[in-house]
């Protein structure tokens, strides 16, 4: 990008922001928004407490858990739906509702189902990540060029064979996309599932600083979890940037 | 040239004394309520190229695939060696119009991919695939991936693929379509060599009348929908001649205008 003729490099954005929300702060005209300084000390701070690496480690547990499920899950309903008309009329309507549907609200009944534990927040990331990785997944089948499909079967491919040495590995690319937005949606996931249980992990820190008017901490741990799940999309995206290359022409 | 009428293709169906490779017996395809192909019966000598040539449409790439048991026919059956088919065998490959070539892959591992799924090792399939992949002139790009290659180059990986796996018979499905006018003339001299050197049964399928007449032994004319068995050349033509002096030999250029006046008729 450049600006008045010069050169501005990527990350310049970001630090306007944080200088504005610095100033902003020190002007103290809203008590939610302390100085970014502020918030970046308590943060660090606040990953040295016992009562944060436990809350982060219950967080990551579910996190983990849910999604692993999701990803299986959803990979196996996008497979069958991508390849059998039968299961993808049946199925379809759901995951198409489900994918778009106030998932939020079916906590409270997950919590009668599920109780008040992790059970729930593991279900709760399952059903916000799932949705898209069936429909990137069913996609990415359904473009799966039939000529490649053909030339397994003519050179003896095995069913088994057919599915994991060619049709998995050409919808690999779609797949992968359904696993990054599946992640963002399981970090959202994880989060409102332990807010409204609100007894455990994450959701209890930040039940408690926010009842509190804890606005350093409660803004520390905003930053840690936004600067978690930017880092997972990165990841997979850099997963999925090596494939593409490699998938480029199809 | 020897050119074989429709009402005759009963009685040259079996060429006297020649070796039959591939036999068509009363095939039928119907796509729900189109016809596709009616009443086929033919023979593929043995160690021959055979052209299936027609307008498009005419179903020759149909019967090209029920051949290769990629799509069941609605009525006859095809006997590859005697033996009739059920399916895809080791005793047939393909050649694809589009390459068909797994963009993950490299060179040597699309062109060994038919030994893999025999479950052959890895050093005795990429000796194997090394030299069909120096065979079709792509010595030295063992290491890349297909979209490295330019189209003419990424076909001849495909070749290779189906010679590795040394089957009896090779079904090309317009194996030149995709690929760019010059390259296609090196490509069909090349295939030339190749059916010379591999003594194998070559089925080719193509909407190229020079093409035909250059490469085959050979030509089955079909007609439009439904596909039948319109006519039946073969070209004597002498390849010991040089490509270029084929190209200008009377009796080619008379074929190709032969053909060319009983397929006129079926283009819109």
């Amino acid at each position: 990008m450049t600006l008045f003729g010069y050169r501005v490099p990527m990350m310049a954005s970001l630090i306007v922001w944080c200088v504005v929300w610095e100033l902003v702060g020190r002007s103290g005209v809203m008590f939610l928004i302390p100085p970014l300084s502020d918030v970046l000390v308590a943060a660090v701070a606040l990953v040295q407490t016992g009562t944060w690496q436990a809350a982060a480690l219950t967080t990551l547990n579910s996190f983990l858990l849910g999604m692993a499920l999701s990803i299986v899950v959803g990979v196996v309903l996008g497979v069958l739906m991508g390849r059998f008309p039968a299961i993808d009329n049946l199925l379809g309507i759901w995951v198409n509702i489900f994918v778009s549907a106030p998932l939020s609200a079916l906590v409270p009944v997950l919590m009668i189902l599920f109780g008040m534990g992790e059970t729930t927040v593991v279900v709760t990331v399952f059903l916000f990540a799932v949705w898209i990785i069936v429909l990137d997944t069913r996609a990415g089948i359904q473009g799966v060029p039939n000529s490649l499909i053909e030339m397994g079967r003519s050179y003896g491919a095995s069913k088994f064979a057919l599915y994991y040495k060619i049709i998995l590995l050409a919808a690999l690319p779609e797949i992968l996309a359904g696993i990054r937005l599946g992640v963002i949606r399981g970090v959202k996931g994880v989060v409102i599932g332990q807010l409204l249980v609100s007894i455990i992990g994450y959701g209890e820190l930040f039940e408690l600083y926010s009842r509190n008017f804890d606005m350093e901490n409660f803004w520390a741990l905003t930053i840690i979890l936004f600067a978690a799940a930017m880092l997972l999309s990165a990841i997979i995206e850099s997963i999925e940037k090596r494939v593409d290359y490699y998938a480029g022409v199809r | 040239m020897r050119n074989i009428t429709a009402q005759a293709t009963a009685a040259a169906a079996m060429p006297a004394g020649s070796d039959v490779a591939v036999e068509v017996r009363g095939i039928a395809k119907m796509y729900n309520e189109v016809e596709a192909l009616r009443s086929i019966d033919l023979d593929f000598p043995r160690g021959k190229l055979t052209t299936l040539l027609g307008p498009s449409g005419c179903g020759k790439t149909t019967l090209l695939k029920i051949i290769a048991g990629l799509i069941p026919a609605t009525a006859g059956e095809i006997r590859v060696n005697g033996k009739v088919v059920t399916g895809p065998g080791p005793e047939r490959a393909f050649v694809f119009q589009d390459f068909a070539l797994m963009p993950w892959a490299t060179v040597m591992r699309n062109v060994a991919f038919g030994l893999e799924l025999k479950g052959m090792g890895k050093d005795e399939r990429q000796a194997i695939a090394a030299r069909y992949i120096g065979e079709v002139g792509l010595a030295g790009f063992e290491d890349k991936y297909p979209h490295e290659l330019s189209g003419g180059m990424r076909q001849r990986v495909g070749l290779a693929r189906a010679f590795a796996v040394n089957a009896d018979v090779l079904l090309l499905d317009e194996p030149f379509s995709a690929v760019d006018e010059q390259n296609r003339r090196k490509f069909q001299e090349d295939l030339l060599e190749l059916v010379e050197k591999e003594k194998k049964t070559f089925i080719f399928v193509t909407h190229s009348i020079e093409e035909a007449v250059y490469c085959s032994d050979r030509i089955i004319i079909l007609s439009r929908r439904p596909g039948r068995i319109a006519q039946i050349i073969e070209p004597e033509i002498d390849r010991s001649a040089s490509p270029d002096a084929i190209r200008r030999d009377q009796s080619y250029l008379d074929t190709v205008e032969e053909i060319w006046q009983g397929l006129k008729r079926y283009v819109d």
